[in-house]
């Protein structure tokens, strides 16, 4: 039998030690899966794997040893449940995210609904090496940002309401950054110090400290082969037209400028830091280019 | 601060506390002590500096109880005063 292992493997089909056995990569977007999706890839697993399924480090689920000749029955089984292959190769993967402010009271924005349209925009799409997305809900970073290819981190732009501020003084203790002080009787913040944290709005007793969702963005990281964090390279943006500006800028510069098999980070280096940050500035706001200059 | 909230302050109807606790003991406690409270009175709460004042009043807040004031004992605790408004 003649077998395109480029056409398995960018169906999500991994090629294991064991001949013409392949761990099956599923599709999943922001680490949610429904119990009946659950059910299916369980069946499936039982059926036709060893029992088990394998949690990858970037909230994607393998099924471990599909033999050869049931590829295509398995695929149909899972889609029949509503569960699709994952991909590999050089394209845009699996995007990730916490639980964001649906669920976690930390949270600053709604990191599902933002995975799921960056998936919806970009799943799929080839580049010249792997790409990935990830959302974070807010400073506590438990999604790790940074290391994405380009990453997503929410946070509060924050004023306060002096008018409904009743002085308990527990802004001041919560800001971890020494931003909140109380100066003549009024709750005063330093801008220059504040990360958009958003604690001061969670804490504050009468809603007296607002906040209005700020979506942060990291640019270039890797955390493979090569290491590095990803940068930020503009002011933390309001809305999510803009962040899919910003992706769309950063997909075709990669198109435009990586070489095939070269990950982001190499392009970006190689054409330089302030080139790139220039063609990003330009596609996003043409006409705000002048203040929209990051912290780097 | 209001007179209104420094006259509520003075009318405490139950005090703790928690700084030999950890989390989540810390807010367990808290919530624990406000359900035996009846609407509108006033828990005065010890607790330490670090992560005890940072979360407990947020916790508090989140659970529908009115933070009232936060007091720095400077002595590595701190005072903290709540109202309780949701049962
Ligand atoms: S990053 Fe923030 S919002 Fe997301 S799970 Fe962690 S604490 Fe919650
Ligand atoms: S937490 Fe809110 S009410 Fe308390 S001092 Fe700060 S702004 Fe004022
Ligand atoms: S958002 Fe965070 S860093 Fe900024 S003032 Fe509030 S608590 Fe401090």
């Amino acid at each position: 039998m003649a077998v395109d292992y480029k056409a398995l493997k960018s169906g999500g089909f991994m090629r294991q030690v064991q001949k013409d056995h392949f761990s099956m990569r599923l599709k999943v977007v922001g680490g949610n899966l429904t119990t009946e999706q659950f059910d299916v890839i369980s069946a499936v697993a039982k059926q036709y794997g060893h029992g088990y399924i394998h949690l990858t480090s970037r909230q994607g689920i393998e099924i471990p040893f599909i033999r050869l000749q049931d590829i295509e029955e398995v695929k149909k089984a899972l889609e029949d449940g509503g569960v699709f292959s994952g991909i590999c190769g050089p394209r845009v993967r699996t995007v990730t995210a916490c639980q964001g402010d649906r669920i976690c009271p930390s949270g600053c924005i709604d990191t599902y609904d933002l995975a799921q349209d960056i998936s919806a925009r970009y799943f799929g799409r080839e580049l010249p090496h792997k790409f990935k997305f990830g959302v974070t809900g807010c400073m506590n970073n438990c999604l790790k940002a940074e290391e994405n290819d380009l990453g997503i981190k929410g946070g509060l732009e924050v004023s306060v309401n002096h008018d409904d501020c009743i002085r308990c003084g527990v802004c001041v203790k919560v800001c971890r950054e020494n931003a909140v002080s109380i100066q003549d009787d009024e709750v005063t913040v330093d801008y220059d110090k504040c990360n958009y944290c958003g604690r001061c709005v969670k804490s504050c007793p009468t809603d007296a400290f607002i906040g209005e969702s700020v979506y942060i963005l990291y640019f270039g990281g890797t955390f493979g082969n090569m290491i590095a964090q990803g940068v930020e390279i503009l002011r933390p943006v309001k809305d999510k037209e803009t962040v899919f500006k910003a992706a769309d800028a950063a997909l075709s510069f990669y198109d435009r400028y990586g070489k095939p098999s070269e990950r982001f980070r190499k392009s970006i280096e190689r054409e330089g830091i302030e080139k790139f940050r220039e063609y990003i500035i330009e596609k996003v706001s043409p006409s705000l280019s002048e203040n929209m200059g990051g912290n780097e | 601060m209001s007179d209104r909230i420094i006259a509520e302050i003075n009318e405490i109807k139950e005090k703790i506390d928690i700084t030999h606790l950890v989390c989540p003991m810390t807010f367990v406690k808290a919530k624990a002590t406000i359900e035996e409270l009846e609407l509108g009175e006033i828990l005065e709460i010890r607790l330490n500096d670090g992560e005890p004042v940072q979360n407990v009043p947020r916790s508090l807040k989140e659970d529908g109880q009115k933070v009232l004031k936060l007091k720095d004992n400077l002595d590595g605790t701190y005072t903290l005063y709540v109202r309780k408004d949701s049962e």
